[in-house]
């Protein structure tokens, strides 16, 4: 069964070549890319339910062993994250297609998309994977070097004016892993994860505490963590919504992931914990202050995804078994969460011509339909009970008394503080943008001759004024209902999705699963 | 393991020239910055592995194999910064068609502040355009921060 491991990353790359030779036939390159993902899902599925009570499985890439070879690991925690990241790309994927179709991509295609979102989630997934730190750096590669070509789509001067930001810091980000990656090898002679941790562990505390500064500092600028989280709500906004959706769903979180990878895996305990809760403290804080003070939609979205990463931070800094469950269970939710969020984001600014919620109005009453799906996530995002958002906040609040320091009590302050600013918000969205007198401006529920004005002045993939009053293709409604019915159900799941969290969270800690899976016959 | 001098140094400048030109405006510098500071961090890498003649096997003389591994993850980062520069020259074209030059420009909420500022002293810039914003850019940088700068915002 090991044979399926690399397949999440294998499959989209050979799809996104297969789709760039079919470039000019956009039928059969929507075709393959979502068969591809389906089959994504699948195998993402099958790998959840042998990790599930099992081992992890382990895939030396082209027969060398580790820790010579690149090793690929599955364990409990990348299965799940790979079950979560294939649903939402699944998911965007369609939706995008819906929106293409709807704005007459045929004429105009834009034959890079497919394979470049392609390739994202292969880098996604090979992130997931990697048992080797270069690998992960390589992974992290892959996906941000698509997602440059996807924030930048088309070109037009808006992109690639404030695509700028996030692509150079990124590159940032990556030249400081790609220090830490010299910095770990020159000091231990291996970047092997599970080789790595009894190493690491022999070294002087200095020089442990250096290393784990390095790595902490690039995967916290991909994560978005405070004090390096100013470049995400400016560059996220201005790509085409179904990217927006799939950057805010994953990307953060895989940095999220390296992060959780790292503290547990590669330096336990130590000094750092006290940082990382006070720097969770200050992203929850200083996030959701900025998405109060936001008066468009996707901006303000941003905002928040910034804000809840806080969360997850808190749940890794209490280092204990409880807090990195709750973490992991708040980061599947959010990934969720956040991407229905932009979705629907996506659905009114076609429904109403602009995210902006002065000037938009009485959504309600024109889509109600779009109401429910912006709703329900946007109550789930800010914790309201039978919601998986309170189940995963209880979690962390749990985490965070049962632990009782001083610090860990201003945090579950600062998280209650938090979820009721989320809740003002998003409520002040809901308010103005679907619950208040439709704006003048606005299309009218049967307005057809905007369709032919949109029509005639469409681009392709661009969210920009234009599509005012365009019904809403059902394939962009569609995924969106499916996350939308996705983020509830984890509420139904939410007992196992605990209980295999927690068995993660304890397979983490206690690192000799993950490290007697790699190499089964004892450390070399 | 020992560490040859002259190595240690020219990481240190590269990497340090490589910041410096990473904090231009222009996006060619910053490519510039990239590149050095790639190089940098790809020579301290090599550092990182033991020194020795090459490392094949049967064809070495007396002294030592060097470790390969190094030099492979070299290769793989230095492919990796080729395609990520032709990326950014690409933007930096791109940019220039558009607007005539390819200076980053300040973050959405710098703008703003600076437009706000700009109003209560009565003057009429802050159209949020960019040469607009290089003479504002004095005046907002108080407000570095973005997530401070939109707590302050009204």
């Amino acid at each position: 069964m090991t044979a399926l491991v690399p397949m999440p990353v294998i499959m989209p790359l050979l799809a996104a070549a297969l789709t760039l030779l079919l470039g000019r036939r956009p039928r059969l390159q929507r075709a393959v890319s979502v068969c591809v993902l389906v089959a994504v899902l699948l195998v993402a599925v099958t790998l959840l339910a042998l990790t599930w009570r099992g081992e992890p499985l382990v895939v030396a890439v082209g027969g060398w062993v580790a820790p010579l070879g690149i090793v690929l690991v599955a364990d409990r925690l990348a299965a799940l994250m790979l079950v979560v990241s294939a649903t939402v790309t699944l998911a965007v994927l369609v939706y995008s297609i819906g929106q293409g179709m709807a704005d007459g991509e045929e004429e105009a295609p834009l034959s890079v998309y497919h394979p470049t979102y392609l390739v994202l989630t292969a880098g996604v997934a090979n992130a997931f994977l990697a048992g080797d730190l270069f690998n992960l750096y390589v992974g992290f590669e892959i996906l941000l070097v698509a997602s440059y070509v996807l924030l930048t789509l088309g070109g037009t001067e808006t992109r690639v004016l404030l695509g700028t930001t996030y692509v150079v810091v990124s590159l940032l980000s990556s030249l400081i892993f790609l220090t830490g990656l010299g910095l770990v090898y020159a000091a231990t002679g291996t970047l092997n994860l599970a080789q790595l941790a009894g190493r690491l562990d022999a070294l002087p505390e200095h020089v442990r505490l250096v290393l784990q500064g390095v790595l902490l500092l690039a995967f916290g600028i991909k994560a978005a963590v405070f004090p390096l989280s100013a470049w995400l709500p400016d560059s996220y906004p201005t790509a085409p919504a179904p990217v927006t959706a799939v950057f805010a769903g994953l990307l953060t979180k895989v940095g999220v992931y390296a992060i959780i990878r790292s503290e547990t895996l590669l330096f336990p305990g130590g000094p750092v914990t006290g940082l990382l809760l006070v720097l969770a403290l200050l992203t929850m804080v200083v996030g959701i202050l900025g998405a109060v003070a936001q008066s468009r939609i996707k901006r303000l979205l941003s905002f928040t995804l910034v804000s809840h990463i806080g969360f997850m931070l808190f749940g890794i800094g209490l280092a204990g078994p409880p807090g990195l469950a709750a973490a992991i269970f708040y980061a599947v939710h959010h990934i969720v969460i956040q991407t229905t969020l932009f979705l629907a984001a996506g659905l009114v600014e076609r429904r109403g011509g602009t995210t902006d919620m002065d000037r938009l109005g009485g959504l309600a009453r024109i889509s109600p339909l779009l109401g429910v799906v912006f709703l329900v996530p946007a109550l789930n995002l800010a914790g309201i009970p039978p919601f998986s958002g309170f189940l995963g906040k209880v979690g962390l609040l749990q985490a965070g008394v049962a632990d009782g320091g001083p610090l860990a009590w201003t945090l579950v302050a600062g998280g209650l503080v938090t979820s009721l600013l989320t809740l003002y918000a998003v409520a002040r969205v809901w308010d103005r943008v679907f619950w208040r007198a439709p704006h003048a401006e606005m299309p009218g529920p049967d307005d057809t001759t905007h369709t032919v004005r949109a029509r005639a002045g469409r681009e392709p993939y661009s969210d920009i004024a234009g599509h005012a009053g365009t019904m809403l293709p059902r394939l962009m409604v569609g995924p969106t209902v499916a996350l939308t019915v996705v983020s509830v159900a984890l509420t139904a799941v939410a007992g196992p999705l605990f209980e295999l969290s927690g068995a993660a969270a304890v397979d983490l800690l206690e690192r000799v699963p993950y490290v007697r899976a790699v190499f089964p016959e004892g450390v070399p | 393991m020992t560490t040859n001098l002259v190595y240690v140094i020219t990481v240190g400048v590269l990497v340090a020239a490589g910041v410096t030109m990473l904090l231009e405006r222009s996006l060619t510098r910053v490519l510039m910055g990239v590149i050095l500071f790639g190089n940098g961090v790809n020579l301290l890498i090599l550092s990182g592995g033991r020194l020795g003649g090459p490392p094949i096997v049967g064809r070495g003389g007396r002294e030592p194999l060097s470790d390969p591994l190094p030099q492979a993850m070299i290769l793989t980062a230095i492919v990796i910064t080729l395609g990520v520069s032709a990326f950014l020259l690409a933007m930096a074209y791109r940019s220039w068609q558009l607007v005539g030059h390819d200076e980053v420009r300040d973050d959405v909420e710098d703008r703003r502040i600076a437009g706000l500022a700009a109003r209560d002293q009565g003057l009429d810039s802050g159209d949020g355009d960019t040469p607009g914003d290089r003479a504002a850019t004095g005046r907002a940088g108080g407000a570095a921060g973005n997530g401070g700068g939109a707590a302050g915002a009204p």
